[in-house]
């Protein structure tokens, strides 16, 4: 997998492209590229990343503009050919948004932004992006939103869990999301959105390594 | 062709918590205010359109109702149309 090369998609407003990208190639020595969300051509990219920030300035809804641009217009044939998009916060806004994944995100229960370590179980293993050899069942991400608590109504919950989709639970649910959801799926697994940070947790200076193996995890094996 | 007015109402469904609501209807309690039994937050989206007919403009603002304005997975809408 030498030339497998990982796109970060950049909006006006993303401000974690540049984490990812640090992540990506500076730990993990992936061959990584932005992608201006005005490009329509993923043709040289192997797996996607929605990185967080305010896309559009997070006017109307987190997300709700973002969704209307070329590249996420494209992603849709990228998903299907069974390549990797990974979400994290405003990155699984925009996916919830635009109907790759079920749910919605709205506003913190207790209205605050909260930034923090928060302590995630590790729920289902579908897609692969976190069981790792050891088995680890609990990991540790930072989270920094204000709109991430996840919602949904009850048949799309009982289809999240029969389907084995909810990827991560808070331990200690921050923001009021429905079953504690912190991550979910798509149903072939090739889909993860998530609202905590796995790039900033790819370095035990900065606190932690617990995000290496999903963005790892980007080169399907 | 036609000049419409539209007042597009976007709210979050009754299901939804809405914490902005509720930080509301507490400082409204704290300002005096009584017998308020519940305070929901909403947008107003204001349109104004061309059209040949009101038909044909309402079927514009359902898209735009539908795919943007609101997400229907959270929120209602309803709109009033006004011809000028």
């Amino acid at each position: 997998m030498d030339n497998f090369t990982v796109g970060v998609v950049v909006f006006p407003g993303s401000n974690c492209d540049r984490d990812v990208l640090w992540a990506l190639e500076g730990c993990l020595d992936i061959r990584t590229k932005y992608l201006w969300h005005e490009s329509s051509d993923l043709s040289d990219v192997d797996a996607i990343v929605l990185p967080g920030g305010f896309s559009y300035g997070d006017y109307l809804r987190c997300g709700a503009i973002a969704r209307f641009s070329p590249l996420i217009n494209a992603l849709d044939d990228f998903v299907k050919s069974g390549r990797r998009v990974l979400g994290i916060c405003n990155g699984f806004q925009i996916l919830t948004e635009s109907g790759f994944l079920p749910g919605a995100l709205t506003a913190n229960k207790n209205l605050n932004f909260i930034c923090d370590d928060v302590e995630l179980d590790i729920v289902s293993s579908k897609g692969g992006w976190f069981n790792d050899g050891v088995e680890k069942q609990t990991i540790k991400l930072p989270i920094a939103h204000g709109e991430g608590r996840y919602h949904c109504d009850s048949n799309t919950l009982k289809k999240l869990v029969d389907n084995e989709l909810i990827a991560l639970r808070y331990k200690n649910n921050p923001n009021g999301s429905s079953f504690d959801i912190a991550g979910i799926t798509n149903e072939k697994g090739n889909v993860l959105g998530l609202m905590p940070h796995p790039e900033r947790a790819c370095d035990e200076t900065i606190g932690g390594t617990d995000g290496l193996f999903t963005l790892k995890s980007l080169i399907f094996k | 062709m036609d000049q419409f007015a539209v007042k597009v109402f976007v709210r979050l469904r009754p299901s939804v918590l809405d914490p902005a609501g509720e930080a509301t209807k507490s400082a409204s309690i704290k300002l005096g205010a009584e017998g308020i039994k519940s305070l929901r937050i909403g947008k107003m989206i204001e349109v104004k359109m061309e059209g040949n007919a009101e038909n044909e403009v309402r079927e514009k603002i359902d898209l735009l109702c539908d795919r943007l304005f609101a997400n229907t997975v959270i929120e209602d809408y309803e709109y009033s149309l006004e011809k000028l």
